[in-house]
C-alpha cells in the first residue's frame, strides 16, 4: 500500500523512491543493476522494520489514529462466519460511532460491539469520528444484557478519541450512559474480551474495557486524556503533546508492563493489518484461546476475577 | 439499635444560630461583601460574579452529620507518582499544604439524623478533586465496608475528573469504583449521590451518577465535557442554565436539586424512607 504520512517513513521512502529512479535510469543505460537493487531493496525493508520497532510514544499515537488500520465492521468480518448487526437504543437513536450485534465465530455464538470510524470525510461525519452519543452507549448496553440472557461471550473493539463532547450529548446523559456501561459490564455474567485496534481515548473507550482480558495492538493506544489536551492544559502548549505521549505511558507496551492490559499482539510494519497471515492467526488464537479458558469457569469465579482484577489498580502510600 | 425513631434536626438548627452573627465573605474576584446568610442563600455563589466559594470536605461532613458523629477511615493513603509524571510531588505538597488534607476525598462512618451511614466528601480544592488510585481506593473501601456493615452509602462528589499525572491508573478508578457501585446494587443498599459544584468527566462518567438517588446542590455545574472544551471543540454556544443543576432536572438526569442549607434535612427524610429495611442491623 503507497502511503506516506508518518514523518519517520519519509527518509527511507525517499530512498524508496531513488531506487525506483535507479530502476528506470539502468534501464536506459541498459546495464543490469538488479542484484545491487535487490540488496539495497532488502537492506531498506530491514531498516524500515527496525525503525517501527523504535517508534517513540508520540509516533504509536499517529499510528493508532490511522485510519487506514482496520475498524470494527472489518474485524467483525474477519472473525465471524455469520454476523448480523443489530440496531438503535430504543429511547432514542441509531449511533453509527458504535456497531454492534451477534453472529458466529468458528461454532460459538459471541455478541460483538465496538467503536467504528470512518475512512474519509464523509463517512466520518455519519460515523462521527467514532465518537458515541449515549445512544451508542446505550445501544451497547442494550446489547451486553441481551448476550447475557442467551449466554454468549461479548467480543469488544476499541477505537475512539473519546466520547462526543457535544451539547445534544450531555443533555441526554452522556456520562450516565457510559457509567452504566462500567457497572454493566462489571457484573456481566458471560465472558467479555477487549481488543484495542487503535486509539483508546478516555472514559469513552474505557466503557467498553471493562472486561475479563484486555489485549492491545502493539501500535495503539489508550489515555486518560490525548497528550495534545494533556499539553494544553499542564504546559499550555499543544505543540508539547508528543513529549505528554511519553509521560502519559499510554502506548501498548507501557500498558502491558503496569498489568493493565495482558496480552499485546505484535503487528507487522507497513502492511494492512488483515493482510498479514500471522497476524490474523494470532489474533484469532488469542480470542479463542481466553474464550475457551473463561468459559470453562464457574460464573462466580469470572465475576470475582473480573472484580479483582479491576479492584487491584492503583498504586498508592499506606 | 442506634437508630431514632425520630427525625433529629438539631444540627441543623445550630447552623441556623451560627448565622445570626452575621459573619461576612468579600469576594476575591469583585470584593463584594455578603453575609453568611446571604451566602447559603445564593447557594456560595457570589450574587454579582458567580464566584464560587468553595465548601470543603469536611465542610460538607459537618454540614450533614450529627455533631461528633463521623469517624474518618484510611486518612493515611496518599498518592504516589507512579509515571514519575513531572512536577506531580509539587503539586501534591502543595494542595496538602493548602487544604490540610492527605487526599481529594474524605470518607468514613458517621450518623445523620441518628442514621449510621458510610460518608464520603470530595474536596475540589485538593488539585481539582481530581480522582487518582488514593481517591478510587478511598471509595472502593468506604463502599465495601458499607456493605460490610448494611449501611447506607452517602457520596459528595466535586471533581475536575480523572487525575491524568497518574495516566490510565486513574482511568480505571473510574472502572474500580463503579464495580463497587455494582456490589453495593447486589447488596440492595442504599446509594446516594450528590453532585456539587463543579463535578464533571470521570467522576460523573463512573460512581458519582450510579446511585439510587442522585441529588445536585442547588446551581452546581455537572457534565461530562466541561463547558469549555464543548464550546472550542463544537463552536456552539451553550445554552442559558447549560450543565447546572436546574438544567439538569429539566433533561431527566438528576432526581433533586437541593440547596446546600437543606441537604441533611433531605438526607434525614431519605434515609428514613428507607429504613424499613434492615440498615445498621449488623
Ligand atoms: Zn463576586
Amino acid at each position: 500500500m503507497a502511503r506516506n504520512k508518518f514523518e519517520f517513513e519519509e527518509p527511507y521512502l525517499l530512498l524508496e523512491s531513488k531506487l525506483e529512479d535507479l530502476k528506470k535510469l539502468s534501464e536506459q543505460l541498459n546495464t543490469d543493476f538488479s542484484e545491487e537493487i535487490n540488496h539495497i531493496e532488502k537492506r531498506l525493508d530491514q531498516m524500515m522494520e527496525e525503525r517501527y520497532k523504535r517508534l517513540t510514544p508520540w509516533e504509536q499515537v499517529l499510528l493508532a489514529r490511522d485510519l487506514d488500520r482496520p475498524m470494527t465492521r472489518d474485524y467483525i468480518r474477519l472473525l465471524c462466519s455469520d454476523f448480523i448487526e443489530l440496531h438503535g437504543d430504543r429511547v432514542y437513536g441509531d449511533d453509527l460511532a458504535m456497531v454492534g450485534g451477534i453472529g458466529m465465530m468458528g461454532g460459538r455464538a459471541v455478541t460483538i460491539i465496538g467503536h467504528q470510524k470512518g475512512r474519509n470525510t464523509k463517512e466520518n461525519i455519519s460515523h462521527n469520528f467514532g465518537m458515541p452519543r449515549p445512544e451508542g452507549y446505550r445501544k451497547a448496553y442494550r446489547l451486553l444484557k441481551q448476550a447475557e440472557k442467551f449466554g454468549r461471550p461479548v467480543l469488544t473493539f476499541i477505537n475512539t478519541p473519546g466520547a462526543d463532547p457535544g451539547i445534544g450529548a450531555e443533555e441526554r446523559g452522556q456520562a450516565w450512559a457510559i457509567s452504566e456501561m462500567l457497572c454493566g459490564l462489571s457484573s456481566l455474567r458471560v465472558p467479555i474480551i477487549s481488543v484495542v485496534t487503535g486509539e483508546g481515548g478516555s472514559g469513552g473507550a474505557l466503557a467498553l474495557a471493562v472486561a475479563d482480558r484486555i489485549v492491545m495492538l502493539s501500535n495503539t493506544v489508550f489515555s486518560v486524556i490525548s497528550p495534545e489536551s494533556c499539553a494544553s492544559i499542564l504546559m499550555r502548549d499543544v505543540k508539547r503533546a508528543d513529549e505528554m505521549a511519553g509521560h502519559l505511558k499510554m502506548n501498548a507496551q507501557a500498558l502491558y508492563e503496569m498489568r493493565i492490559v495482558d496480552e499485546v499482539i505484535e503487528e507487522p510494519a507497513r502492511q494492512y493489518l488483515l493482510d498479514s497471515p500471522d497476524f490474523v492467526e494470532k489474533l484469532k488464537n488469542t480470542i479463542n484461546n481466553y474464550l475457551d479458558e473463561l468459559g470453562s469457569l464457574e460464573i462466580s469465579k469470572l465475576l470475582e476475577q473480573r472484580y479483582s482484577r479491576f479492584r487491584q489498580i492503583g498504586q498508592f502510600l499506606e | 439499635m442506634f437508630k431514632k425513631s425520630y427525625i433529629d434536626i438539631s444540627g441543623a438548627k445550630k447552623k441556623q444560630a451560627k448565622f445570626e452573627n452575621e459573619v461576612t465573605f468579600s469576594c476575591p474576584k469583585c470584593l463584594t461583601r455578603i453575609t453568611a446568610t446571604e451566602k447559603m442563600q445564593n447557594n456560595d455563589f457570589c450574587p454579582k460574579c458567580s464566584y464560587y466559594y468553595v465548601t470543603s470536605a469536611w465542610d460538607r461532613i459537618h454540614d450533614v452529620c450529627d455533631e461528633n458523629s463521623f469517624e474518618e477511615w484510611n486518612a493515611h493513603i496518599k498518592s504516589l507518582n507512579p509515571l514519575n509524571f513531572p512536577n506531580y510531588e509539587k503539586k501534591m505538597i502543595k494542595a496538602r499544604e493548602e487544604t490540610g488534607l492527605t487526599e481529594a476525598i474524605v470518607t468514613g462512618r458517621g450518623s445523620i439524623g441518628g442514621y449510621d451511614v458510610v460518608l464520603g466528601a470530595m474536596d475540589s480544592r485538593f488539585m481539582m478533586g481530581s480522582m487518582g488510585s488514593a481517591v478510587g481506593e478511598k471509595i472502593s473501601r468506604a463502599m465495601e465496608k458499607a456493605i460490610q456493615y448494611s449501611l447506607p452509602c452517602i457520596m459528595f462528589s466535586s471533581s475536575g475528573g480523572a487525575r491524568m499525572q497518574e495516566g490510565m491508573l486513574s482511568l480505571m478508578q473510574m472502572a474500580k469504583t463503579s464495580a463497587s457501585v455494582g456490589r453495593l446494587r447486589e447488596a440492595g443498599l442504599l446509594y446516594i449521590s450528590i453532585l456539587t459544584h463543579p463535578t464533571t468527566g470521570g467522576v460523573t462518567a463512573s460512581f458519582a451518577s450510579l446511585a439510587d438517588v442522585i441529588i445536585a446542590e442547588s446551581g452546581a455545574l455537572v457534565g461530562f465535557t466541561g463547558p469549555r472544551v464543548i464550546e472550542q471543540t463544537t463552536g456552539h454556544v451553550l445554552p442559558p442554565g447549560f450543565q447546572r443543576s436546574e438544567y439538569l432536572l429539566k433533561h431527566g438526569m438528576v432526581d433533586l436539586v437541593q440547596p446546600r442549607a437543606e441537604m441533611r434535612s433531605l438526607l434525614i427524610r431519605l434515609l428514613n424512607i428507607h429504613q424499613g429495611e434492615n440498615y445498621g442491623e449488623k
